[in-house]
């Protein structure tokens, strides 16, 4: 059997998708199935961007999968599958990640301090290399959730503020100062001051 | 100008949603602390950007997983369209019984009018 094309092939290309959409809202599970097998990618890797845990994005994806399954009479097409299949995942991941709060009662606090992640090399030629994509991604990871959340949503996914605050249940201005708070967090961790800029900060 | 007072804008500003006005761009022209802290807004942004491109790969069995969900899920809705099916079949077959009483009580009251004798 031939290997599934790859989301980002697939994603390329609008017909393939949109002819499996439509025979899936038919009532036709296979094309649901192909439809899995393509986007499953991209829908793990935002949940576990999201969640920054890869059995939290597990379960995110298969309640994403099983909400869209079952909604997907419901789906107008007036929006792309996977932009509607995003929402889903966001919407789930943010409930994945009030589950947890809860449990474990962590991260309750958004201005927490941010786990040191970057190398403490020559500030002036660590601005120079730009942000190190493994230094980016550790540093989104270490980010309290609800600002991490927020900033992948917005600044990875290009999701509006609006559609921002709806899937993660909060207001818009809510969003958007949790955008900034995060931006700061991680330009301060990816592009730490000097000793003589932290101290004139200082005085 | 002070540069705390700008420090708010410059991620609007690197993402393109912040205009600066005439003293704020002046300040930042001259200022080299505001211009590193833009360009690494600038720079953060960019490679956020770029992790879109990026697909983390699942460990195996996720799509497995993901299927065997939906499989039971779609069991269910189709036992429920079944019960709901056999509902429709035993409410149907109530509102017939309940007719074929009905016109049986008709009949039964006509045919006892006609035998009864006209005083």
């Amino acid at each position: 059997m031939a290997e599934p094309a790859t989301t980002t092939e697939l994603l390329s290309v609008p017909g393939p998708l949109d002819a499996l959409v439509d025979r899936a809202r038919a009532g036709d599970d296979a094309a649901f199935e192909e439809l899995v097998r393509a986007t499953h990618g991209d829908a793990f890797t935002l949940a576990h961007r999201i969640t920054g845990d890869e059995e939290d994005a597990r379960d995110v994806v298969q309640e994403a999968y099983l909400r869209a399954y079952r909604g997907l009479r419901r789906f107008r097409g007036d929006a792309q599958f996977t932009t509607w299949l995003y929402r889903i995942t966001a919407n789930c991941a943010a409930t994945a990640l009030g589950k947890r709060a809860r449990h474990r009662h962590e991260e309750l606090d958004d201005d927490g301090d941010v786990v040191e992640t970057s190398s403490h090399g020559d500030p002036e030629a660590q601005v120079d290399r730009g942000a190190d994509r493994d230094e980016l991604t550790a540093a989104l990871a270490a980010l309290p959730h609800r600002l991490r959340a927020v900033v992948v949503l917005r600044d990875v996914y290009d999701l509006p503020h609006e559609a921002i605050a709806a899937q993660l249940g909060i207001s818009e201005s809510a969003a958007k100062v949790r955008l900034h708070r995060a931006r700061r967090k991680l330009r301060e961790q990816l592009y730490p001051l000097g000793p003589d800029e932290r101290r004139r900060r200082a005085v | 100008m002070r540069c705390e007072t700008l420090r708010r804008s410059l991620a609007g500003v690197a993402d393109g949603t912040v205009q600066l006005d005439g003293d704020e761009r002046r300040h930042v022209a001259q200022c080299l602390r505001c211009q590193a802290e833009l360009a690494q807004y600038r720079k953060l942004l960019r490679a956020l950007r770029l992790l879109r491109t990026e697909v983390l790969e699942p460990s195996p069995g996720l799509v497995s997983d993901v299927l065997a969900g939906l499989s039971v899920a779609g069991e269910r809705h189709v036992l429920r369209r079944l019960v709901s099916g056999r509902r429709a079949v035993y409410a149907g077959g109530a509102a017939a019984s309940l007719s074929i009483a009905l016109a049986a009580l008709v009949v039964v009251v006509l045919v006892t009018r006609r035998r009864s004798p006209h005083r």
